[in-house]
């Protein structure tokens, strides 16, 4: 039934070339809440049991093997939920889009199905087709509608996708010709040749991870981030990010299990590295969107570091971790988004003169939400999943777990820093200076209920999972312990 | 061997023949009706077609001069349909239309020759099937006789042209005289006994160098930029795929049916002295240089001209591939792309037509005024950026699949590694192009001359472009109806 999410979500994007503008929005909210509703069902179904089950399986160029060959375990729902969750509030949020709306919610929907496509495919070049859907949308949503030095955030984003893209390619096709198979489940069984493994694993993470915002490939992220519209950033932090993780974690790591265990040392090393630097890196920006941005490559650093522990708790948050920060990543953008969009500014100094707290208090009170969420308060998704990933390294990299402390600071350091000046800055200013920019001055408009609806589904999100991640976690455990590369 | 059972194995060249005479003595008639020539042209060839789908399965002629199997039916449709878009396009085409019956004749000569070219397996029909070729696309190239850029591209095209075909004669000459037979097959059974001489090597290289002329692989490309900007669009664009097309299939019949013996290898640290590392060499050159010049390209033929040394390169990968594997992957590839590319053309025709100029310039804002041209051409350069669902995508994923299955080492990594690099370096100047298409004209740079008018684009071309664009999205969604052709096709 979940494939249905891929359908639905294409003949949308279909539909929108073909019906006049005004209808535009409605049908990309049609489409989107249709996904949810199919991703919710699906995820609740009694019959579902989190390990691997086909759901199509149709033979599609036989003289090469391949095949139209769609299935679903634990670690799919999770992230086809968290891409329908952020799908509906990235349409609802993009409400205001005036300009071109038909091809906005197009290549928006492109991006989504794409996405639902990669989280559901068992045939390792249906997964690639869908994998490389997604890049273009994104270039024309950051090209056209987008802000901030979007030509250079456009194409860098695009050159690193496609980059990261090639990579994958060298991999699939190494897989592909070593078994003549390419379909996952026969592949997963399959013993390929340590030689083989020790270099095609390596080529096919890094591929995986350049989307995953691995450190030093991570450039692309904020420039990417910071050029994107509103429901563009939301779309890459919530989903496009997890894309390169996943690819990661069902291919790279399930198909070759013993190259990762030669490489996976240098992956921790790497992910913390990241969570650190992208951190502290954050500390220092000013422009609001370039804090989320590097927030997201240090959330992105617990996602790596969860993989590279290779044993069940570790794996299971990272997982998690991504369904997390899926959403907490898009909740942030998406209040960036609404602030942007009022005052025409992100730069946190000019913000923390505005006294933003009393204009947009539910933005405000979004922001503290998310900030907690994002710092790893108790009782949020954040905290449930990086609190797995460090359990689950505790026993694989002690040492990583005191750096990565190091890097929580940092987190909450920089989350605080940003909560503070743009929402609650005034009062560190001289008296004078307020009032000549005083916040009644400012014509800001209301909150629009939209907004209001987008806001609340990733908060919601973020709550019930924080409260309850054992709804999540038990599917995804089932799918991990499934997996081979696990340590005993 | 009856003159009727001749007539009746070569019925659709001589159907061509026919309509081209009729062509142009229509276009003799004081009143020039440009409009009757086209649908002459066009019926004519449709039903060529037809003929060819009525041929018998398998039949050889003298000796291998005239084949039909069903590969050689296979491309010679595939030619014909080409053919039929180049006339579409030349239907509305203004340095086309003067002299129309004269310019539709060339076409459809043009198209004999590739019909030749396909259907034979002896040297002799095939150099002069490459020849007839090769002089009517000269004469296609300068005909329009108002522009100084088609004569100087139709004279370079003819000088290169020219020396490509005395190469491919002597090195033919050669192979001749050491084998002592015109016949593809005769010549591989030779070849396999006999031990390789210095002559007769060669021979095989210079055979190879004329073909690398005729397909613009680097380095032997550079008649192909000045030739795709300055002929008039239609008979850059029948260049650019039939002439291609046809030029692959043959050049691989050429290599595996004849040479097959001295393939030799291009694997890393494995390297087997033969043609396979002289293909392999020009498909690395033209995969860097047509990339890299492309880079700074202004113009969009221009851009074009340089993207399709590149493509040549990653299709003279399958040659280097060989097998059935390697040769399929190539006739897939060539096949896509000339869909895609007439394509390509066909849009830039149109937006001549608007601008008076193909320069990135002229394709700001097309969006705004014809967003049918700009979601066609998005789908073409998409497509030859090699990104799915579309033709482009599967092609190279089937040959870079194919290089790496070849042996145990992955000996051609190499290759594909580069060819995969190439790509990502097109992406960008392809998303440029895109990028003056899709984005707003708000800039101050971008924003020259007046408003825009909608294009005004006629019915003939919104179906032929539909058409074409539906074609490359289906090559790329369900490739297997010509994949399992070919293969089926290949011995």
């Amino acid at each position: 039934m979940i494939a249905w999410t891929i359908y639905l979500t294409f003949a949308g994007a279909v539909l929108l070339l073909l019906l006049p503008c005004v209808l535009a929005r409605w049908i990309a909210l049609a489409t989107s809440v249709a996904g949810l509703g199919v991703c919710t069902l699906a995820f609740f179904d009694p019959a579902g049991t989190g390990s691997f089950q086909t759901i199509v399986r149709l033979p599609w160029v036989p003289p090469l093997g391949m095949e139209y060959h769609l299935a679903v375990d634990g670690i799919s729902l999770t992230l086809a939920l968290v891409t329908a969750i952020t799908a509906v509030s990235a349409v609802l949020f993009s409400w205001d889009v005036e300009r071109r709306p038909n091809e906005f919610f197009f290549w928006l929907l492109l991006v989504v199905a794409g996405s639902y496509g990669v989280f559901l495919s068992a045939d390792l070049f249906l997964l690639f087709v869908f994998y490389e859907l997604v890049i273009v949308p994104k270039y024309f949503l950051i090209l056209i509608w987008g802000s901030t030095n979007k030509e250079y955030g456009a194409m860098k984003l695009t050159l690193y996708s496609f980059a990261g893209g090639a990579l994958v390619f060298i991999g699939i096709l190494a897989a592909y010709v070593s078994a003549g198979s390419l379909d996952l489940q026969e592949l997963a069984q399959f013993q390929f040749a340590p030689s083989l493994q020790a270099w095609a694993f390596p080529v096919l993470f890094l591929g995986f991870a350049t989307l995953a915002g691995i450190w030093p490939l991570h450039t692309w992220a904020p420039t990417g981030h910071v050029a994107a519209p509103t429901a563009g950033s939301m779309l890459l932090a919530g989903i496009v990010m997890k894309l390169g993780a996943y690819g990661a974690l069902r291919i790279a790591m399930n198909l070759f299990p013993e190259g990762f265990e030669m490489w996976r040392d240098w992956i921790a090393v790497l992910a913390v590295i990241g969570i650190v630097y992208a951190a502290a890196v954050a500390l220092r920006q000013r422009d609001l969107k370039f804090v989320i941005g590097y927030s997201s490559v240090s959330h992105m650093g617990f996602v790596l570091l969860g993989l590279a522990t290779a044993n069940t708790l570790g794996v299971s948050g990272s997982v998690l971790q991504m369904f997390s920060h899926g959403v907490i990543g898009a909740l942030l953008f998406a209040i960036a988004g609404m602030i942007y969009h009022r005052t025409h500014t992100r730069d946190l100094g000019q913000l923390s003169r505005m006294n933003l707290s009393r204009t947009m208090p539910f933005a405000a009170f979004a922001f503290v939400i998310a900030s907690a969420a994002s710092m790893g308060i108790p009782g949020f998704s954040g905290f449930a999943a990086e609190i797995t990933i460090l359990i689950g390294s505790w026993k694989a990299y002690p040492a990583a777990v005191w750096i990565t402390g190091v890097g929580m600071v940092l987190v909450a350091a920089f989350t605080l820093r940003a909560l503070k000046e743009s929402f609650f800055g005034s009062a560190a200013l001289p008296v004078g200076r307020a009032t000549a920019e005083s916040p009644e001055a400012l014509p800001l408009s209301r909150i629009t209920i939209p907004e209001k609806l987008g806001a609340g589904v990733l908060m919601f999100a973020t709550l019930a999972v924080g409260l309850y991640p054992k709804l999540l976690l038990d599917r995804i455990t089932l799918a991990v312990e499934a997996m081979r590369f696990l340590q005993p | 061997m009856n003159y009727l059972e001749l007539l009746r194995l070569a019925f659709p060249e001589a159907h061509v023949t026919v309509t081209s005479l009729v062509v142009l003595a229509l276009g003799l008639r004081r009143t020039r009706p440009a409009a009757l020539c086209s649908w002459v042209a066009a019926i004519g060839l449709a039903f060529a077609i037809v003929a060819v789908l009525r041929l018998p399965q398998n039949a050889t002629l003298f000796g291998g001069m005239l084949v039909i199997t069903p590969l050689t039916s296979l491309f010679k449709i595939i030619c014909l349909v080409l053919a039929i878009f180049t006339v579409t396009m030349a239907h509305s085409d203004s340095s086309a239309r003067r002299n129309h019956g004269e310019y539709l004749a060339m076409i459809l000569l043009a198209t004999i020759g590739l019909m030749l070219l396909v259907g034979s397996e002896e040297l002799l029909m095939i150099f002069i099937g490459l020849e007839l070729t090769g002089l009517s696309l000269y004469v296609l190239t300068g005909f329009d006789k108002s522009d100084p850029r088609s004569a100087e591209a139709g004279l370079k095209y003819f000088l290169f042209g020219s020396i490509a075909s005395a190469f491919t004669l002597f090195g033919l000459s050669l192979v001749y005289g050491m084998c002592g037979t015109t016949g593809l097959a005769a010549i591989g059974e030779k070849l396999t006994t006999q031990s390789v001489q210095p002559l007769l090597a060669a021979g095989v290289v210079m055979t190879l160098i004329g073909f690398a002329f005729k397909i613009a692989a680097a380095p032997f490309h550079l008649w192909a930029p000045d030739t795709y900007q300055g002929a008039p669009i239609p008979s850059a664009a029948f260049i650019a795929s039939g002439s291609k097309v046809a030029s692959f299939v043959v050049l691989g019949k050429i290599v595996f049916v004849g040479f097959g013996p001295l393939q030799g290898s291009a694997a890393w640290h494995a390297i087997v002295a033969g043609w396979a590392p002289v293909v392999a060499v020009l498909a690395a050159l033209s995969i860097v240089i047509g990339n890299l010049v492309a880079l700074a390209q202004t113009n969009v033929r221009r851009l074009l001209a340089y993207s399709a040394i590149a493509h040549a390169g990653y299709t003279l990968l399958g040659l280097v591939v060989g097998g059935r594997d390697g040769f399929g992957a190539t006739l897939f590839y060539t096949t896509g792309y000339a869909f895609t590319l007439v394509g390509a053309f066909g849009v830039v025709a149109l937006v001549r037509r608007e601008t008076g100029g193909d320069d990135l310039t002229n394709f700001a804002g097309l969006r705004e005024r014809s967003p049918f041209l700009a979601g066609c051409m998005a789908i073409f350069m998409l497509s030859l950026a090699g990104l799915p669902p579309l033709a482009g995508f599967f092609g190279k994923f089937y040959l870079f699949s194919a290089a790496l299955r070849v042996d145990e080492n992955r000996g051609l990594l190499w290759l594909v590694a580069l060819a995969l690099f190439g790509s990502l370096i097109s992406l960008y100047y392809y998303l440029i192009i895109l990028k003056w298409i899709f984005a707003d004209r708000s800039s101050s740079s971008q924003r020259s001359g007046p408003d825009p008018l909608p294009s005004n684009v006629g019915l003939l071309q919104r179906i032929s472009l539909a058409s074409l664009a539906a074609a490359v999205l289906f090559l790329g969604i369900a490739p297997s109806p010509l994949i399992a052709r070919i293969l089926a096709a290949l011995p």
